[in-house]
């Protein structure tokens, strides 16, 4: 069912929120003449629009791209990160998933690690800082052998590709019932651990990325799988497994490690 | 104002090496002494600012976006050109240099271009080295495709996502120079000022996009990587947040703004579907090695396209354009399309559309190879038009992209501003009047990994900077002045919100400097921005307050820029009397319809000077010469 030329009437609630400090509320909204070939988005641009020229405050939400790839939006819609449609980021749902007289929750990521700024807006710089504790290769510029001194069977980098298309969202922490990062931070140690140039760095990179993890309070895994069906990428849980196995190996191979390096902090 | 593009005298293919010996280097011991601020991370500023950690200086690094993994260099999707070779069709260094110039249409420097093509080469071996999942054959070696403009294979990619897993290697090493302390690393700030102490570069001022808190920063060189300016459109390829904001401060501060017209229209992108859009999203240029673009030869066929028999389409670039055929360059595919459009044999709603048609390609290799290749760009097409393109031809039809022109850089990639280095798609770069597919993630890398590490030491080295801090009376200038222009937006009080008045100046510049330009449109064009300007001052709607995330006043602020940008854009497009590259001025053309350029008058790169207020900038030339290869008409026939 649709209205006067195919557009939709929708009722949001939308969280609002002031700062990080203070209370947040749903507040409800109109949404009339919204047309299916919208994007979720230019669905909430509309709204602000109308909000803006009222003289109120627009709905801040984070976006960029709005293509799908930097990751830079996000929003639970009715329960479900970046929304109903599956592999889609927010950006790139478009209305037509849904019909004429729907009501549409939208809340923020909520986590401990990500807290919330404004709205639905939230800090996601925990990501960050996981990356930084060790999700890359040590290789300064300048230093690098031939591109095609290390022969990759294509299969591995196929799959090395798989695991490196995470957009670093935070859907699948959002997702997560115990808000765990651990599908954001396996895939990128599957990412460079399924490539030769990952392997000097391995164990140590595991070690690194899952104590910053734990220490910015995101929580454990426990096998529920939400976060693969949130993933916009569709980022396997396969990866979480190959991460704990390469967790188990460096964790037993860390002592003889730090003795040699005189360093105990590996552990 | 003096051009001194500080171009190394000696044969081509020696000076890049003659240049890297005769700069002066920093002591490694006093690197750590000097504090560099880079402006931007996607592949130019993460590229650079990694690798001056590495190198061992201090570096502030700035980004609007909540991470620096999220710039929009992410968002390339087909792939990155180095001179390697590997496919032994007979690519070389020289070939790629004598390419880029000709796609360029001869309106870049050779040194400049050369150069580029020679560190090609390094790009990819540093990037495989960081694990960049590339693609790959069977024997486990790296794989290559074709783009517009080339008739070799020498494009590196991984899936549709080169750009992410590009920015996603410099995002790493910059991360690991977080990790170390090397780096401080400030998210969500925008740059809204440049200062300069006796006329040189020394910091910036930013704000606090969470808190709304203005802040100084003092370092020894200032490095803008902060990308293009197409945004001016309102509908582009580009994130939403791209502006030119820090490039416009610099300008109003004394760097020359180079060839501001030359802008890139892409032609593969998803057609406008409704007045409500906010954005336009590409389609690969990779598409073009299997897809054939064809509109209906009769006016007005409102067939759908599989009722179209065989003999009633045109396939017009290879009918025009036999050895380049589906990929031909950009300017010149899009104004083929925007030609077969004016003719009315436009497809889709509202005939502003033609076929990319993938029939073909699937009955010669199978629905399943089109899909390894292309799957992720056919899932995104999908989702947003809601038709199947392995069934149905994609509709595509051209939109803003890219953007050829920028600051001005000497051969050391510094502003006429000492100090000031621009690098990447903010800078006017290497591309001359239009840029080839895969040429950009290129130079962003280049310029970051492999010519700014150098260049600034040289400037660092030679340059006798005193010690300062941000209580100096320049900064608290310039914070006044920021916190000046922040209330003047929220103090306007009207009724009219940013984007209405976003979307009326970029149908301006859409219908007056796009593809195609005139004289009387360009007239006219300059006529309505001062007058939309006024009314902007004076009807401007920004709710909310300054202290604290507020994303109206954010875009309001970006958008006075391009309203003043817009309009050097238009005065630098009607100066330059002929057509090259994606300047198309209608009144310089062949015969058959092809752009006209005019060596004798324009062989230069026009570069603006800021002269105040409400006077007219000033015109610069500088000369391009041409030694190792011949001018002549771009043919692709």
């Amino acid at each position: 069912m649709r209205g006067a030329a195919g557009t939709m009437k929708l009722t949001l609630h939308v969280w609002r929120q002031k700062g990080p400090h203070e209370a947040g509320r749903f507040v409800s909204y109109q949404a009339p003449e919204i047309s299916p070939d919208m994007s979720f988005l230019e669905m909430l641009d509309v709204v602000n629009e109308a909000l803006t020229t009222r003289g109120e405050e627009p709905i801040a939400f984070d976006y960029d791209c709005r293509e799908g790839i930097c990751g830079m939006c996000g929003m639970v819609i009715n329960g479900i990160p970046h929304g109903p449609r599956r592999a889609t980021t927010a950006c790139q749902l478009h209305m037509r998933s849904f019909k004429d007289g729907d009501a549409i929750t939208i809340e923020p990521w909520r986590a401990a690690a990500f807290p919330v700024l404004k709205d639905l807006v939230v800090d996601r710089s925990a990501l960050d800082r996981v990356i930084a504790a060790g999700g890359f290769v040590s290789v300064a510029t300048g230093s690098a052998p031939d591109g095609n001194a290390i022969p990759i069977p294509k299969e591995n980098a196929e799959l090395s590709m798989d695991a490196a298309a995470c957009i670093g969202c935070g859907a699948c922490v959002a997702a997560c019932p115990n808000a765990s990062a651990m599908l954001f931070t396996a895939a990128k140690i599957s990412h460079l651990g399924l490539l030769p140039q990952g392997q000097p760095e391995r164990e140590a990179r595991v070690l690194k990325m899952v104590a910053e993890m734990d220490a910015a309070r995101f929580g454990s895994c426990t096998n529920h799988g939400e976060c693969e069906a949130a993933c916009p990428k569709e980022i396997s849980l396969g990866f979480i497994a190959r991460m704990n196995r390469d967790y188990l190996k460096a964790t037993l191979a860390s002592g003889r490690r730090a003795a040699r390096a005189g360093d105990g902090s590996a552990g | 104002m003096q051009l001194r593009s500080n171009l190394p005298p000696g044969e081509l293919d020696k000076k890049w090496d003659k240049h890297r010996f005769e700069m002066k280097l920093v002591n490694p011991a006093n690197k750590r002494k000097y504090n560099v601020i880079v402006v931007g991370t996607g592949l130019a500023g993460a590229s650079a600012a990694a690798t001056l950690a590495e190198l061992g200086y201090n570096v502030s690094a700035f980004c609007y976006q909540d991470s620096p993994r999220r710039a929009h260099s992410i968002a390339a999707q087909g792939g990155i050109n180095a001179a390697k070779n590997y496919q032994n069709d007979g690519d070389s260094v020289f070939r790629l240099f004598y390419d880029t110039v000709k796609g360029g249409d001869f309106r870049a420097r050779e040194a400049n271009v050369y150069r580029l093509a020679q560190v090609s080469v390094n790009i990819i071996d540093q990037c495989v080295a960081q694990g960049i999942p590339f693609a790959r054959e069977y024997g486990g070696t790296l794989a290559n495709r074709s783009f517009g403009g080339a008739l070799v294979s020498r494009t590196f990619y991984a899936r549709g996502q080169t750009g992410q897993q590009l920015l996603l290697g410099a995002y790493q090493a910059l991360e690991r120079q977080v990790g170390m302390g090397q780096v401080r690393m400030f998210a969500r700030h925008e740059m809204l000022e440049l200062v300069l102490i006796d006329g040189i570069a020394r910091g910036v001022v930013t704000r606090d996009m969470v808190t709304g808190k203005i802040e100084s920063w003092a370092a020894d060189a200032v490095v803008l990587a902060t990308g293009g300016y197409g945004n001016v459109f309102y509908l582009a390829t580009y994130a939403k947040g791209c502006n030119t904001t820090a490039i416009w401060r610099a300008y109003k501060k004394g760097a020359a703004f180079g060839n501001p017209c030359f802008t890139q229209i892409h032609p593969t992108c998803i057609p406008v579907h409704g007045d409500y859009q906010s954005k336009l999203t590409l389609m690969s240029e990779s598409l073009r090695n299997d897809g054939r673009i064809w509109v209906p030869k009769q006016q007005g066929d409102a067939r759908p396209p599989h009722q179209i028999p065989e003999h009633e389409r045109d396939y017009y670039l290879e009918r025009k354009y036999p050895s380049y055929g589906n990929l031909a360059p950009r300017d010149i595919a899009s104004r083929a399309a925007k030609q077969a459009c004016d003719e009315g044999r436009g497809v889709g709603p509202a005939g502003l559309g033609v076929y990319l048609d993938f029939g073909d390609a699937i009955a010669r290799l199978g629905e399943g190879a089109i899909r390894e290749k292309y799957g992720n760009l056919f899932d995104m097409y999908e989702r947003i038009t809601d038709e199947n393109p392995y069934r149905v031809p994609m509709r595509i039809f051209p939109a803003s992209h890219y953007t050829m022109g920028g600051l001005w850089v000497d051969y050391n990639l510094m502003s006429t501003i000492p100090g000031l280095h621009v690098i990447g798609e903010a800078n006017f770069s290497d591309h001359g009047a239009n840029r080839l597919g895969a040429s950009a993630l290129m130079q962003g890398l280049a310029d970051g990994y492999f010519i700014l590490p150098y260049t600034i030491g040289h400037y660092l080295a030679s340059a006798r900077l005193e010690t300062l801090d941000t209580d100096h009376a320049e900064f608290k200038r310039a914070e006044a002045e920021v916190d000046g222009r922040v209330n003047k937006l929220l103090g306007v009080k009207g009724k009219r919100t940013v984007d209405s008045f976003h979307r009326e100046l970029g149908r301006i510049m859409w219908d007056h400097c796009g593809m195609a330009r005139n004289r009387r449109g360009l007239e006219a064009a300059l006529q309505k921005i001062p007058a939309l300007r006024e009314e902007y001052w004076s009807d401007l709607s920004v709710p909310g307050e300054s202290a604290s995330l507020n994303q109206s006043l954010e875009r309001a602020g970006r958008v006075a820029d391009f309203l003043e940008l817009a309009e050097l854009m238009c005065r630098d497009a009607l100066e330059r009397e002929e057509s090259c590259g994606g300047h198309f001025r209608e009144e310089h053309q062949t015969e058959e319809g092809e752009a006209l350029r005019n060596d004798a008058a324009f062989c230069h790169v026009a570069a603006w000077e800021y002269a105040g207020p409400d006077k007219r900038p000033v015109r610069h030339q500088e000369p391009l010469q041409f030694e190792n290869v011949t001018l002549t008409q771009r043919s692709y026939k």
